[in-house]
């Protein structure tokens, strides 16, 4: 009997852990591990003959030589979408958690239901919304609010709206779990104490829901990142991100270590300020 | 700002909430309304020419897209399936065990959430290439990463649906004189289906919908949001709002259907 199958019988938990973790050890671990060791590889190699690993931390210095605007534009829209979903999702949240009754669950099944339709399919629809002879065009000309030539497809605002659009439900679905458990007396007994309705927010309910916050940013902010969908199908080549960069690098130009390096300085600046903003936040009892 | 504040400020929430709600169906109406689009002879294929019902009866005429929906559908029910069960059995080993490693384990399940899908797909095409096999990559190499994606949201959702659980019922039925497999499967695993049934319908959704992972990882497999994002290049065929479409009736037939047999369920038991 070997000592494996000793450890094994003592803990019956290992063995319903085993598969998943050998899936996540082989199909995550290792995957990083060569994502990190093609990322310092030579770039003469090619996809076929593979690279050869040779602590070349030039790759980075180049990466970020030519494509800090990508790295730098990331980042800002997906923090400005993550700002807008964490104002609408916060409002659709609350709305389903307190004001909702006997419909909360239909209004939560309807808030996820919108996303079963292809992901693509639904960003190609916004071109057709956003177009230029399209009626939010049309309305903001005769508002004003644009110049008679002006376009939302194909600039920056449309990539934004795209991101928007596609990531909200990560932020509603946290949002709704952490205000569902804040005790509707508590907003009573704000009200009672004579604060107003604002102030009982600012004092009761949004500390209470911080975690969900916390969570829905997260969720918002990462997949936001790293996405190229938006950019690509509602942007201009002027508004392309970090993400579009990294998977031309390993589709169309197959310059894996140079793709390879872009990756993982994207994961680090993420895992950097992920880290800074849930200690900041307070709340570490994520995972 | 009495009474009257109150209500019109309640109220307010609740419109505009459900205004929130509208705006994420928009582009739902539009794949709706482009899949009954007369796109023939248009330049513009981003606008609504003329009513036909095309689309609808040759949803199959664009070349390939068919053969695409096919296998996504393929890859959808395996990764699913292997990712439900791998998922749900961890899910049980963190939530009843304490073990060594237990809070490895959860940072484990909790990273590939937290990474960026493009990030994920890059490692694994990266390790992929160094394995040797740059050459093979297609539908084994979709699922091994569909599996991993999909694994995590199960273990998640099984989770929390097995530490909400109230362990006195297990307890109950031990002291009926149940023993531990009836226990189990009477009991135990009755209560966590609905969290299981979840977390697999998610896992399809995932799965089905993955583009940035799988198009890295594909070689010269298509799949569907692969055939869209070749197609997006050239011009959409309106047959992929059909397939839209229905994918968004499947969906919400499957939750609406479970809803009301959950309810009618409850209804029958209470009654008893």
């Amino acid at each position: 009997m070997g000592a494996l199958q000793r450890v094994l019988l003592k803990h019956p938990a290992y063995f319903l852990i085993a598969p998943a973790a050998l899936w996540l050890l082989v199909f995550f671990l290792f995957p990083f591990v060569s994502l990190l060791s093609t990322s310092l590889s030579d770039p003469s190699g090619s996809p076929i003959t593979g690279y050869e690993m040779t602590f070349r931390f030039q790759n980075y210095a180049d990466v970020l030589a030519d494509y800090w605007p990508y790295m730098v534009r990331s980042l800002v829209y997906a923090s400005i979408a993550t700002l807008f979903c964490l104002i609408l999702g916060y409002v659709l949240a609350y709305a389903i958690a307190f004001k909702a009754g006997r419909y909360k669950t239909i209004l939560l099944v309807l808030v996820v239901a919108p996303f079963f339709t292809s992901f693509l399919v639904r960003t190609l629809s916004w071109k057709l919304i956003l177009g230029d002879d399209g009626w939010v065009v049309g309305t903001l000309q005769a508002l004003h609010f644009l110049p008679p030539d002006g376009r939302l497809l194909a600039t920056p605002v449309a990539v934004v709206a795209g991101l928007i659009y596609n990531f909200l439900p990560f932020m509603i679905l946290p949002l709704y779990a952490s205000l569902e458990k804040i005790d509707p007396r508590l907003h009573e007994a704000s009200l009672d104490l004579y604060a107003n309705p604002i102030r009982t927010f600012f004092k009761v309910t949004w500390p209470l829901s911080l975690p969900g916050v916390v969570g829905g940013v997260l969720l918002t902010f990462i997949p936001a990142a790293g996405d190229f969908i938006n950019a690509s199908l509602l942007g201009n080549p002027n508004t392309q991100m970090v993400g579009n960069k990294i998977q031309q690098l390993f589709t169309t130009a197959g310059d894996y270590p140079h793709a390879a390096a872009l990756s993982v300085i994207l994961m680090a600046i993420i895992v950097v300020m992920v880290l800074f903003y849930v200690r900041r936040a307070g709340t570490e009892d994520l995972v | 700002m009495t009474r009257i504040g109150r209500w019109i400020g309640s109220h307010l929430v609740l419109a505009l909430g459900l205004l929130v709600l509208l705006y994420m169906y928009i582009p739902n109406f539009i794949v709706a309304l482009m899949s009954f689009n007369d796109s023939s002879g248009a330049r513009n294929l981003y606008a609504f020419q003329s009513f036909t019902l095309d689309n609808w009866l040759n949803p199959c005429a664009p070349q390939g897209m068919c053969e695409s929906v096919r296998v996504s559908i393929v890859i959808g029910l395996a990764a699913t399936i292997a990712a439900t069960i791998l998922g749900t059995l961890a899910a049980f080993a963190l939530v009843r065990h304490r073990f060594e490693g237990r809070s490895t384990m959860n940072l484990m399940i909790f990273l590939p959430m937290a990474t960026p899908e493009i990030v994920l797909g890059s490692s694994l095409l990266a390790m992929f290439v160094a394995a040797g096999l740059g050459g093979q990559l297609g539908f084994w190499t979709i699922l091994a990463a569909h599996i991993l994606f999909c694994l995590s949201f199960v273990v998640i959702t099984v989770r929390s649906r097995l530490s909400g659980l109230d362990s006195n019922l297990e307890k109950a039925a031990m002291d009926l004189f149940a023993n531990e497999s009836q226990t189990f499967w009477r009991v135990t695993f009755p209560l966590v289906f609905p969290g299981i049934l979840g977390a697999a319908l998610l896992s399809f959704s995932l799965s089905f919908d993955d583009f940035i992972i799988t198009n890295l990882n594909s070689g010269q497999t298509v799949t569907f949001p692969m055939f869209v994002w070749g197609a997006a290049q050239r011009g959409v065929p309106m047959q992929v709002n059909v397939i839209g479409t229905l994918m968004f009736i499947f969906a919400l037939a499957i939750v609406v259907g479970g809803e009301l047999f959950a309810r009618r369920r409850a209804k029958v038991l209470a009654a008893r």
